[in-house]
């Protein structure tokens, strides 16, 4: 469980996150939505340990981030799996290095043991066959899949998500999410995924976060957003037509 | 107050950087790969400046300094001091700034804001050492083989210049070149350049390391990193000089 306390940032005295509170759960996909530079990722972050946040706290399973260690904090980063905007392969290396650097970093396994876990990997993100391939001729999905099955390869208890559908089509973005809520529900990790796609937060979002201008507006679950009457929120959401007839119809079917 | 903020940054970066490396075999591993990268590839570039140059200094001490007042062996002489005392460390390094530099500066730059560095760092990889102690142990550990490589190209470029042309006679050269020789200008090359090889590992690595941004930021890193180790080499060896050879 994570749990975020009184947290603030700002960056040359302007602010970025004000008072944040959250309590994320295990076995569940926790998001944090909002719009475009609202601050999702300096709060992910800071949660993280990128961002050393200017006041608060951030509790893993009640250990203190901020005040500990560099050998705790190293051991802790043993539980952390990250997914970025951006993949963040490491291009000098093939998928199948990609997948094995962090066992092959500090797993004490025999090779045989880490290669063995690593196909595992990949073939649970449906990669094999892609092994020898470099990250610069992979698409972009099959980046994020890389990424996810490198995120998991020390079979992390956190995992943390920034936008993983940014740049991607409608259906392979259901494959990720998929892919991210099979693995949460699997391995009961304590999952955080930031986004503002709606359609994966209908999709998967069992706790929501709603942040605008770096302050914590609302949080529930997703049939709460229908019901909410946070204006921001409702902005934000129901920005496209698409969205407000899903909301209209949803509302009638709660009357009737 | 700028400059003093990046020593400090530059300081507590090399305080990251030297920690033993987390896997041996994987650090061996990167050093191989670096000396492959920095040293193997420029050894044609060392070569070919240095040829250059040697024949360059022969020609112009040939026409311009000679007078009846001074030996003809002077031009072999004064080739091989001015390549064993500066050229082949000194300039030599000012070369690798920017050839080696810019590459280092562009390559962990562009880590830095594809945001594979903070991928390291969440893995738990100290990456400011991963990254970085492969580049500077191999280049400080292979440099001197790399000023080898240019003194006697160096010479070789007065010796072809003294074979195929009338300028001066081959064998006055050779007896320049070997005139009142100390095998201590060598070795103070050599101590001299092992202090660039780090100058222009570190600070390229720097550079690299703290680029904020995105790809234009990269190239302001990469041309920043060659100024600046340009700058200090040849401060370092004023200050060098001063100390070893006074
Ligand atoms: N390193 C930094 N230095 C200074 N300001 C920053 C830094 N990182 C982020 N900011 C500022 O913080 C604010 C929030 O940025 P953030 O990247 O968290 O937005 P976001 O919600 O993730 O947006 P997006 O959906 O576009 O990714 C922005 O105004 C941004 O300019
Ligand atoms: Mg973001």
């Amino acid at each position: 469980m994570l749990d975020i306390k009184n947290l603030y940032k700002a960056f040359d005295g302007k602010e970025v996150l004000h008072d944040i509170n959250a309590v994320f759960e295990p076995g569940k996909v926790n998001m944090i939505i909002g719009q475009s530079g609202s601050g999702k990722t300096v709060l992910l972050k800071c949660i993280v340990g990128l961002h050393f946040p200017d006041k608060g706290e951030v509790l893993y399973d009640n250990r203190n981030f901020m005040k500990m260690n560099k050998k705790e904090v190293k051991m802790l980063r043993r539980e952390q799996g990250m997914l970025f905007q951006g993949s963040a392969l490491f291009d000098s290396m093939t998928v199948l290095e990609n997948v094995m650097f962090p066992l092959n970093m500090f797993s004490t396994d025999k090779p045989k043991k880490r290669m063995e876990r690593a196909m595992f990997c990949l073939e649970r993100v449906n990669l094999k066959g892609a092994e020898d391939k470099y990250p610069s001729e992979v698409s972009g999905g099959m980046q994020k899949r890389v990424a996810i099955a490198r995120a998991i390869a020390l079979n992390p208890k956190y995992l943390f998500c920034d936008e993983p559908n940014s740049g991607l089509d409608p259906k392979t973005s259901l494959v990720i999410d998929a892919l991210v809520q099979d693995i949460t529900r699997e391995y009961n990790m304590t999952t955080v995924v930031n986004t503002h796609d709606m359609n994966s937060v209908m999709g998967i979002g069992d706790h929501i976060v709603f942040i605008n201008q770096g302050i914590k507006e609302w949080e529930g679950s997703k049939e709460g957003i229908f019901t909410s009457v946070n204006k921001n929120l409702n902005d934000f959401v129901f920005a496209s037509d698409l969205f407000k007839e899903v909301k209209n119809t949803h509302l009638n079917n709660l009357e009737g | 107050m700028n400059s003093l903020y990046h020593l400090g940054e530059y300081i507590l970066l090399m305080k990251k950087v030297f920690s033993i490396p987390e896997r041996w075999n994987i650090f061996f591993k990167q050093v191989i790969d670096e000396i492959n990268k920095l040293v193997i590839n420029s050894i044609w570039i060392v070569v070919i400046i240095s040829l250059f140059i040697g024949a360059v200094i022969s020609m112009q001490v040939t026409l311009n300094i000679v007078s009846p007042l001074l030996p003809k062996y002077a031009v072999g002489f004064t080739t091989r001091e001015t390549l064993l005392l500066e050229f082949s460390s000194s300039i030599m390094c000012l070369i690798l700034a920017g050839k080696v530099g810019s590459n280092i500066a562009s390559e962990i730059g562009s880590m830095r804001v594809t945001e594979q560095i903070d991928a390291l760092d969440i893995i738990g990889v100290n990456s400011a050492s991963y990254l970085i102690l492969p580049k500077i142990t191999s280049l400080v550990l292979f440099i001197p083989v790399l000023v080898s490589f240019s003194m006697i190209a160096g010479l070789i470029g007065g010796y072809l210049l003294a074979s195929f042309s009338d300028m001066l006679s081959l064998s006055t050269y050779i007896y320049g070149i070997q005139y009142d020789f100390k095998i201590g200008y060598i070795w103070y090359s050599m101590k001299k350049s092992l202090v660039f090889a780090f100058i222009i590992t570190s600070v390229s690595s720097y550079y690299g390391y703290s680029v904020k941004g995105g790809a234009l930021d990269v190239g302001k890193a990469s041309t920043n990193s060659v100024v600046m180790s340009s700058i200090l080499i040849l401060l370092a060896d004023v200050v060098l000089t001063q100390l070893m050879l006074n």
